[in-house]
């Protein structure tokens, strides 16, 4: 055995016994740091003639490479040790609460009304909007509603002080004044919604001082009572989510449509529960007919050219119906306890696409 | 509008069954609210003959009776005094419910007696108070067709089923039985009656005469007015099948001559008034009240009148209010024998407001201004002197009358394809001349496929096309409507928002991610809440609010959303995060009712948490959210400036407006002490207001993007720390650093604020993080140093900071 043969065996039994990586890299060092003994014995070389320079530089890298490959699996094992005791160590009581990262939730009015604009956005109509604060003509005389009109007194309304000139403004009843407005300042065809507040004079368990319609609007030269219904029974329909909703049409009067109708649909109430869908009883959810002529004119749209539909409903109550809502008053409440409860992940803009 | 069915049989000639009538009026537009049949708590009972009324063994007050119901015989025992042998009565048996005791009846022992049912009395029966003693069907002991074990409720007359129907504002034609009988057999259910008005000669002279004393600019205030007298009348109760249907419909039978009036109101819809004609002094004279005039009415009340009202009026003062209700002075009594008619029309829009300025609601005044058939003025006055001389006898005299029957005669043309054009069914035109004529709109001339109608007197509502079309088509029925897809106008959807509305949508979705949550709060609050945020627009005050809480247009969203709050901490919820998006009024024009995403974060950062200690919320809270939403909504917020002049709600000194230029995009901030300690919240509460109107809209630049910029060297990061007075904002130090090299430098953050004595009185340190992103090679170090010296000089200069040794 030659005295590279004994380094050898005795650095690569140190590397394989060494305890840690401290004393791993002491070896590496006194192995093959700028003093150890292997660069020692390197540099040793230039003395030699070159045929033993040569096999005595072999030999010498040989031992240099296996030192360096004893030492990187030995550290790759201290290095497996001290994680494996480092884990045993490093423990979470991973059943702790996560920090708190609170998402906020759409208020279910919103939500309802994103949901109709999926709707009807799919059959083409836009979303118009108007102010609260209206003056007489398009809250009431552009919609065939004269002063003396029974429906005008039967509104409650909300009337700001008289100006000087004898007028009042009002707060809208409904959202037809935006109806006026879009015809007022559109040449059909005309299709939009104009969801919104509205407000009447009113407070008790069923009715709040402020609420929510949506109204639709359709002016063109052929639009007609057939489809009409095509309109609001696929609404209705994709709305509560049930393909075979019975609709029903009746006649009914409102001062700005003529022919006018009440849309009920169906459901059941047995066991005081209320199902919407195909069932033994009628629940009415709104109002709608072809644009009285009169109204078209007030308007400055030509009534012997151009005809439509318009519909309206209540925003609150159609929600109330389809998440099983019980009361009217919260909406307004804010309390936080019923919005967490009725409120909605905005992880998901309505679409029919999608889904509703 | 309550009507019974047999009372309906009256006018319409029917096999219909009550279920299909009642499901013909909803379809007719005379909505069903309800059909009640008295008889269906009445099945159990039956007609129990009394064979043998003997004395109960063990009590004085009880009998033992032996009762044949029809379905064997039965022993009852019996307490009420009248029960006797012979008697008929009504038998309850054993296991019947009882609905005036509420008691499920059971068989058992009375004394050591058994009785196996019950003689009931109508108290019992759940008919009246009466509990004197048990129903005898026939006191005078004629049983005539009565046998035991008839159902009971027939012998009572109490099978009638009373149904109650919505009558929409146009159908005044409605509010009598008979126009409802018309519209069911124009539908097919029945051939309507015809009305029974036999012309009554008169056999005097009325010593009574109408009398119109009307301005001439008010003439149609009461334009025709007739009547007639009626002597030796004798005025008891009405007969029982009138009362019975009176009271059905839930009116209060009185005497003959009023039954009368309140029966032709309901009937034919047409309201009359009689007055005692011995208390009547002077012909009585249709004229507008005078100022201060009163009237004692018959509800008992006085009312004080105006000259907008229209009287009836004679030497003695006011008998009535025109077309509203009778005056008590002049009504008619038991004692009554002279009576004087009064069959008028009055205006409906006066009779409306009168009624409104009086508080009086009366059917007289629901008929009245709804709009009454002119026609009935003519034959009113036949129809009442049938019913006075049938029910009270006596004579009637002559007709008088004044002013004149307003001719309200008119024609509307239908085209014979509107039905299909406007209504979207194709109804034939014999269909639709057959639906016209029944309904009373008889057709007088069919020309180039255009019917031409007379429209009836009754129907004051149809003045157009549209209003037959109308008619048509329900008595048609809208089921026959097919239904029909809205065609598209274009193969795809156009967007359905404006970028408004989506700026909306899409500041919900980043206040919601940011945790808050969306509330919806009333327009309107109490006038001290508005006041405090600056509200001195008298404009948007209501003038009838219906609470003190709801007074005046919120001008700020914060008003409402900071109350919110404050109920909720209440409730024991005070931290809380809650936003709005909706409007503020500044006035009532169109333009001054902005939308505004406001947001209020009231307590702590969140609950106590082992790793996450909450924090209570800061300026920056409220700064973080407002950018949030004007970044969602596409602001340009890289070019905001911050100013310190937020409205006085917010805290001096802790709060901001975010600006591009003079234009305020938002504020945010603590909320003012003050205002907290008003709106009884506890500190601190933060909020902000981003005032979506007020972005600018997106620039019409279409959907493209500039190129990525991925220069390919490494950026590198220098930090510098700058002295400042003071009062220099950090803004103004982070701007020129960033100015300093806009190629080079990427980014600039300011990581630590640092005030200390080694600085000097009214100094602090900003310290930032510059990082620098080359783009053509990597960095020399002698390049870093020359951007280095011009952040540090443009700091200088334009902040006059140095750096910090």
């Amino acid at each position: 055995m030659t005295d590279l043969d004994s380094l050898k065996s005795e650095l690569l039994t140190a590397a394989h016994a060494a305890p840690d990586l401290a004393a791993l890299e002491a070896l590496r060092v006194s192995g093959l740091g700028k003093k150890g003994r292997i660069t020692q014995l390197m540099k040793g070389l230039g003395g030699l003639d070159p045929e033993a320079r040569k096999a005595q530089g072999q030999a010498l890298n040989l031992v240099k490479d296996a030192l360096q490959s004893a030492i990187e699996a030995r550290k790759a094992e201290l290095e497996e040790v001290e994680l494996e005791r480092r884990l045993a160590e490093e423990s979470l009581d991973v059943s702790l609460p996560a920090r708190p990262r609170e998402v906020g939730l759409v208020h279910p009015i919103s939500q309802t009304m994103e949901e109709l604009v999926a709707i009807f956005g799919e059959m083409g109509f836009t979303v118009a909007e108007g102010p609260h604060i209206e003056d007489d003509f398009h809250n009431f005389d552009a919609l065939n509603i004269p002063p003396e009109h029974p429906a005008r007194q039967e509104m409650d309304t909300f009337y700001f002080p008289e100006k000087p000139d004898g007028s009042r403004m009002v707060l809208r009843t409904h959202t037809s004044p935006v109806q006026v407005r879009t015809m007022q300042s559109t040449k059909p065809p005309i299709r939009v919604i104009a969801p919104g507040r509205t407000f009447r004079a009113d407070h008790d368990a069923t009715h709040s001082p402020m609420f929510h319609q949506v109204e639709g609007l359709v002016i063109d030269e052929s639009t007609h009572m057939g489809h009409l219904k095509g309109t609001l029974i696929e609404f209705c329909r994709a709305y509560f989510g049930v393909d075979d909703l019975p609709v029903r049409f009746r006649p009914s009067y409102f001062p700005f449509t003529e022919p006018s109708a009440e849309v009920d649909i169906g459901c059941s109430k047995k066991g005081g529960q209320l199902v919407i869908g195909a069932g033994d009883d009628w629940l009415e959810i709104l109002g709608c007919g072809m644009v009285n002529p009169k109204v078209l004119e007030n308007c400055g749209i030509d009534s012997s050219k151009y005809q439509g539909f318009a519909f309206g409903m209540g925003i609150e109550r159609i929600a109330m119906l389809k998440y099983g809502m019980p009361d009217l008053r919260p909406f307004y409440d804010s309390d936080i306890r019923w919005l967490r409860h009725y409120g909605f992940v905005p992880l998901e803009t309505p679409s029919m696409v999608r889904g509703l | 509008m309550k009507f019974t069915f047999s009372w309906l049989k009256d006018h319409l000639e029917t096999e219909a069954s009550l279920e299909e009538i009642a499901e013909k009026l909803s379809m007719l537009g005379l909505e069903l609210e309800g059909v009640e049949n008295p008889a269906e708590k009445l099945v159990p009972f039956v007609v129990g003959y009394v064979i043998e009324a003997s004395q109960h063994p063990n009590a004085d007050r009880l009998r033992v009776c032996r009762v044949e119901t029809g379905s064997g015989e039965v022993q009852v025992v019996c307490g009420a005094p009248n029960a006797r042998t012979g008697m008929y009565g009504v038998f309850a048996a054993a296991g019947s419910y009882v609905p005036g005791t509420e008691l499920l009846l059971k068989s058992g022992q009375i004394r050591g007696i058994d009785s196996n049912g019950m003689l009931l009395s109508e108290r019992e029966l759940g008919l009246s108070d009466e509990h004197e003693g048990i129903i005898d069907l026939a006191p005078d002991g004629e049983a005539g067709d009565l046998k035991p074990g008839q159902p009971i409720a027939p012998i009572l007359g109490l099978d009638d089923p009373v149904i109650d129907i919505a009558i929409t504002p146009n159908r005044s034609d409605c509010l009598g039985v008979r126009g409802v009988a018309r519209d069911l057999a124009a539908a097919g259910l029945g051939k309507l009656k015809p009305l029974s008005a036999p012309k009554i000669e008169g056999t005097f002279e009325s010593p009574l005469k109408w009398v119109r004393d009307l301005p001439a600019d008010l003439q149609e205030a009461c334009p025709y007015v007739a009547g007639r007298s009626f002597r030796g009348v004798k005025n008891g109760p009405s007969p029982a099948w009138m009362q019975k249907r009176l009271k059905a419909i839930g009116l209060r039978p009185i005497s003959a001559l009023v039954d009368i009036t309140n029966y032709v109101t309901f009937d034919l819809g047409r309201p009359l008034h009689v007055f005692d004609a011995d208390k009547v002094k002077g012909n009585p004279t249709m004229r507008m009240a005078r100022d201060g005039e009163e009237v004692l009415a018959l509800d008992g009340r006085t009312y004080s009148l105006d000259p907008s009202m229209t009287v009836i009026a004679d030497e003695n003062g006011i008998e009535g209010i025109g077309g509203i209700m009778g005056g008590e002075l002049s009504g008619c009594t038991e004692e009554t024998t002279n009576v004087f008619l009064e069959v008028a029309l009055f205006d409906p829009v006066r009779t409306a407001a009168s009624g409104r300025k009086l508080g009086i609601v009366s059917d007289a005044r629901y008929r009245f201004e709804r709009g009454l058939d002119p026609d009935s003025a003519r034959w009113g006055p036949e129809v009442a002197a049938r019913w006075v001389l049938e029910l009270c006898g006596g004579e009637a005299s002559h007709v008088v009358s004044a002013g004149e029957i307003p001719d309200t005669s008119r024609s509307v043309t239908l085209r014979e394809n509107r039905c299909e054009s406007l209504g979207g069914v194709a109804v034939p035109a014999e269909r639709q001349v057959a639906i016209l004529e029944h309904l009373g709109f008889p057709v007088t001339s069919r020309k180039g496929r255009t019917l031409t109608c007379s429209v009836p007197s009754w129907r004051p509502d149809i003045v157009g096309e549209a209003d037959l079309v109308e008619e048509v088509l329900r008595i048609q029925g809208y089921e026959d409507i097919p239904v029909t897809p809205l065609p598209r106008e274009t193969a795809l959807p156009r967007p359905a928002l404006t970028d408004r509305q989506r700026r909306a949508s899409a500041a919900r979705n980043a206040l919601c991610w940011a945790g808050l949550n969306e509330c919806v709060t009333y327009s309107f609050i109490d006038e001290p809440t508005a006041e405090l945020f600056g509200w001195d627009e008298p404009a948007i005050k209501l003038d009838n609010p219906i609470s003190t809480d709801l007074v005046v247009m919120r001008p700020s969203v914060l008003t409402t959303l900071l109350q919110a709050a404050q109920r909720n901490a209440d409730r024991g919820y005070g931290d809380v995060g809650l936003f709005e998006i909706g409007p503020l009024y500044q006035g009532d024009a169109p333009e001054g009712q902005d939308w505004t995403a406001a947001v209020v974060r009231a307590g702590e950062s969140g609950p106590r948490h082992w790793n996450a200690p909450p924090r209570p919320r800061d300026a920056f809270d409220a700064k973080a959210d407002a950018v949030a939403v004007l970044e969602a909504v596409g602001a340009p917020v890289e070019n905001l400036q911050v100013s310190t002049d937020a409205p006085h709600w917010y805290h001096p000194g802790r709060s901001g407006q975010l600006r591009l230029g003079p234009k305020v995009l938002a504020a945010f901030g603590e909320v003012h002490p003050r205002i907290l300690r008003r709106l009884d919240l506890k500190g601190p509460v933060v909020a902000c207001e981003v005032f979506l109107e007020q972005v600018p809209p997106p620039k019409k630049a279409g959907k493209l993007k500039a190129a990525a910029d991925l220069a390919p060297f490494q950026p590198v990061e220098r930090d510098f720390a700058f002295v400042v007075d003071e009062t220099v904002p950090a803004e103004k130090v982070l701007r020129a650093a960033k100015g300093a090299d806009k190629a080079l430098i990427a980014q600039v953050d300011l990581f630590d604020v640092f005030r200390g004595a080694a600085l000097g009185e009214g100094k602090k340190s900003l310290a930032l993080a510059v990082t620098l992103q080359p783009r053509e090679a990597t960095l020399t170090e002698e390049a870093l140093e020359a951007v280095s010296a011009k952040i540090v000089a443009q700091v200088e200069k334009h902040c006059g900071g140095t750096l910090r040794g």
